[in-house]
């Protein structure tokens, strides 16, 4: 009774999206994984914001860009860079902080970037990059581009007051912008109900005159489809959308551990999440609907984790910056 | 030669005028800034020009700064504008944390060409939020260049430059400069960024001057040469970061004595820098401490007795070269009714309200 429920509007997306989206929240998945596994190593000396169980959004997004778009992101930021399809090698050569990696060490897990694959930049301070979004959307506008701009960040960003000032402006100007929250319930350790005085985050859109969506963050299919919705809204110039997305935050804040042990969410609660995973449901229904089969799945997983493997040796390997980045990089030459 | 004289806030219009003429890139953001009054002159007749390229934005600093980064990292170059620099500490967030330091987060990938303009208040009761000088808070951050142009020509070549430049400027004008004449060459040209300006070659003290303080430096000047025979050397560094070391340590090398003048406060600030490169780098030049002239410790009054006190003007200075140069000498004149030693100064034809 409850499968009939699940990805309602599947048969609106081209099988091969529907196998893109599931190999991206897969490749997410395994890689989140991999860092777990690797960090109590002590060799990768950055704080990691894990995204494993809110695998869906991103991969959502990405699938909806063409090249000429661009995405911004928020300290937990690794989902949008694999799924935009930034390379792995120079991921984990950053999180080891060497010379390899996407920023040459400099950024770190809260700041990739991959211009080139449409990921301009991540921000560690919460709504910081939701204007900066705003602003390339603008720029797009005056350089008459049909590009669109996505602004993706958590729940904990919206307490911020930028956050207004940027759903305001997209607004005023109906700039090319999609505003993708993550709702995943908690900023740290603060339940939104200690920080916000009404659960309705997507509501807020409709005060600026802009249309605001909640939708189930762990369904892959409503993720994509509304994120569809709002870029071609936007593309045709109609102006900006807000989409809340629920999801859920498996591991702990920031690091590669479980979390239950601090008690300020019920083990039930994370228990019940992880019964709704957003990838193996849909591996099921993919399989059942012979959209994938089990071939695909095992050559599909195969490539990831040799891939993974690959970039993990590669940053291991791959050497520290020389002494002479430390100064480079801060201005233009 | 051109000999054209023009006011430094007529200096900011062609400045801007010039580089949007020549680049589709360049626009202005800001609150207020299609007002009648043009940012007190400073963008007279921009709008009619350049229609949506001159837009208002909301009173939302942070967002609006925020917006600048954004459109700059995909091409544009912005030009956001405060009516009061004061406005701007609404916005550090996205200046110190986002617009300074996102090449380098970046690996060099993104470039962050937006020029933040900010005018300094004072007089007619501007009061503690409207009248602050704030260069030193933005340039102890690694990533953005500071400016602050003493006269017209200086302040459209650097604004010009500013505008060009590949990374986030922080520009700063000082509200009593707008109406100071000066020669100012038709078209586009550009002032280096990170080079000093002697204004005055001299050999018995350096006065560092910055922004304001550069033309009561001059008046100053004028009078210790013609009454008391002493001849002060005035540089004027223009860009606070990157800062002119060398112009600065060459000079106190030559005379041994030197005077820091800022617009701002003492505690922390440019004034104590320039101090701390001159023990660094002149030590054994000095033959007498450094003297530094900034303001006390409060922030800004608005009684107009009260500001008198809270300024320092030319007199301060001749004061304190006084000091240093002729150390038997009782110190002249006190903070509390001084008369400023004769020249021309905007201050007294500067009527309210703003």
């Amino acid at each position: 009774m409850i499968k009939k429920r699940l990805f309602p509007g599947m048969e609106k997306i081209p099988r091969n999206a529907l196998r893109d989206l599931f190999f991206t929240m897969l490749k997410i998945r395994r890689v989140e994984e991999v860092i777990a596994e690797l960090y109590p190593a002590q060799e990768m000396r950055c704080p990691v914001h894990l995204c494993v169980g809110q695998e869906a959004v991103p991969a959502a997004v990405s699938q909806n860009l063409l090249p000429h778009d661009v995405v911004f992101a928020s300290h937990r930021s690794h989902g949008y860079y694999i799924a935009q399809g930034a390379g792995l090698r120079e991921l984990f050569a950053e999180l080891y902080g060497k010379a390899d990696g996407c920023t040459k060490g400099k950024g770190g897990s809260q700041h990739l970037a991959s211009p080139r694959s449409g990921l301009i930049g991540s921000s560690a301070i919460v709504a910081g990059t939701i204007p900066i979004a705003v602003g390339a959307a603008l720029a797009f506008r005056m350089q008459r581009k049909r590009s669109v701009a996505a602004a993706a960040f958590g729940d904990g960003a919206v307490d911020q007051g930028v956050f207004y000032e940027s759903l305001n402006f997209a607004s005023l100007k109906k700039l090319p912008v999609i505003f993708v929250c993550e709702n995943n319930l908690y900023a740290t350790h603060a339940h939104q109900s200690e920080r916000q005085a009404r659960d309705n985050i997507f509501r807020r859109a409709g005060v600026f005159g802009m249309p605001g969506v909640r939708v189930n963050g762990n369904d892959v299919v409503q993720a994509y489809l509304a994120f569809k919705k709002a870029v071609a809204r936007a593309r045709a110039g109609a102006g900006p959308t807000l989409i809340e997305y629920r999801t859920y935050r498996w591991l702990e804040h920031v690091g590669p551990y479980d979390d239950s042990n601090l008690g300020y969410r019920a083990k039930s609660e994370v228990e019940s999440w992880k019964k709704r995973c957003p990838i193996a449901a849909f591996r099921d229904i993919l399989l059942r609907k012979k959209i994938l089969s089990p071939a695909q799945v095992a050559s599909g997983t195969e490539k990831i984790e040799r891939r993974i493997r690959d970039a993990v040796l590669c940053a291991q390997r791959s050497a520290f910056p020389p002494e002479q980045e430390l100064c480079s990089d801060v201005c233009s030459g | 030669m051109d000999q054209r004289m023009i006011t430094f806030k007529q200096a900011i219009k062609e400045a801007l005028l010039e580089c949007m003429n020549r680049d589709a890139k360049v626009f202005l953001m800001g609150c207020g800034i299609t007002s009648p009054t043009r940012v007190f002159g400073s963008l007279e007749g921009l709008p009619e020009r350049f229609g949506s390229r001159v837009m208002e934005t909301p009173i939302a600093e942070n967002g609006m700064t925020g917006i600048a980064v954004g459109a700059a990292l995909m091409g544009m170059r912005p030009v956001l504008i405060h009516q009061r620099i004061d406005f701007a500490l609404l916005s550090m967030d996205q200046i110190v944390n986002h617009a300074a330091k996102w090449r380098y987060m970046s690996g060099g990938a993104g470039a962050v060409p937006v020029t933040i303009r900010g005018i300094i208040g004072r007089r007619w009761g501007q009061g503690s939020q409207h009248s602050q000088s704030l260069q030193s808070f933005f340039a102890h951050v690694p990533g953005l260049t500071v400016v602050m142009p003493s006269d017209p020509y200086d302040a459209k070549g650097l604004l010009i430059s500013s505008i060009k430049e590949d990374n986030p400027v922080i520009f700063l004008e000082h509200r009593l400069l707008y109406d100071t004449r000066g020669h100012v060459p038709q078209g586009y040209y550009t002032v280096p960024l990170g080079k000093g300006r002697l204004v005055r070659k001299g050999s018995c003290v350096t006065v560092v001057a910055v922004s304001l303080m550069v033309p009561h430096a001059v008046i100053a000047a004028r009078y210790l040469a013609q009454k008391e025979g002493v001849d002060i050397e005035i540089i004027d560094p223009r860009c606070l970061r990157p800062l002119d070391r060398e112009m600065i340590v060459r000079s106190v090398q030559k005379t041994g004595r030197l005077i820091v003048a800022d617009t701002g406060w003492r505690e922390c600030g440019f004034s104590a820098e320039v101090a701390a490169i001159a023990s660094e780098e002149c030590q054994r030049y000095l033959r007498s401490p450094v003297k530094r002239i900034t303001l006390p410790a409060a922030p800004t009054p608005t009684s107009v007795s009260l500001e008198n006190l809270y300024y320092p003007g030319p007199e301060t200075i001749i004061r304190e070269v006084l000091g240093l140069v002729k150390k038997n000498r009782q110190n002249r004149g006190s903070r509390a009714g001084r008369k400023e030693p004769a020249g021309t100064w905007t201050e007294e034809r500067f009527n309210g309200p703003f």
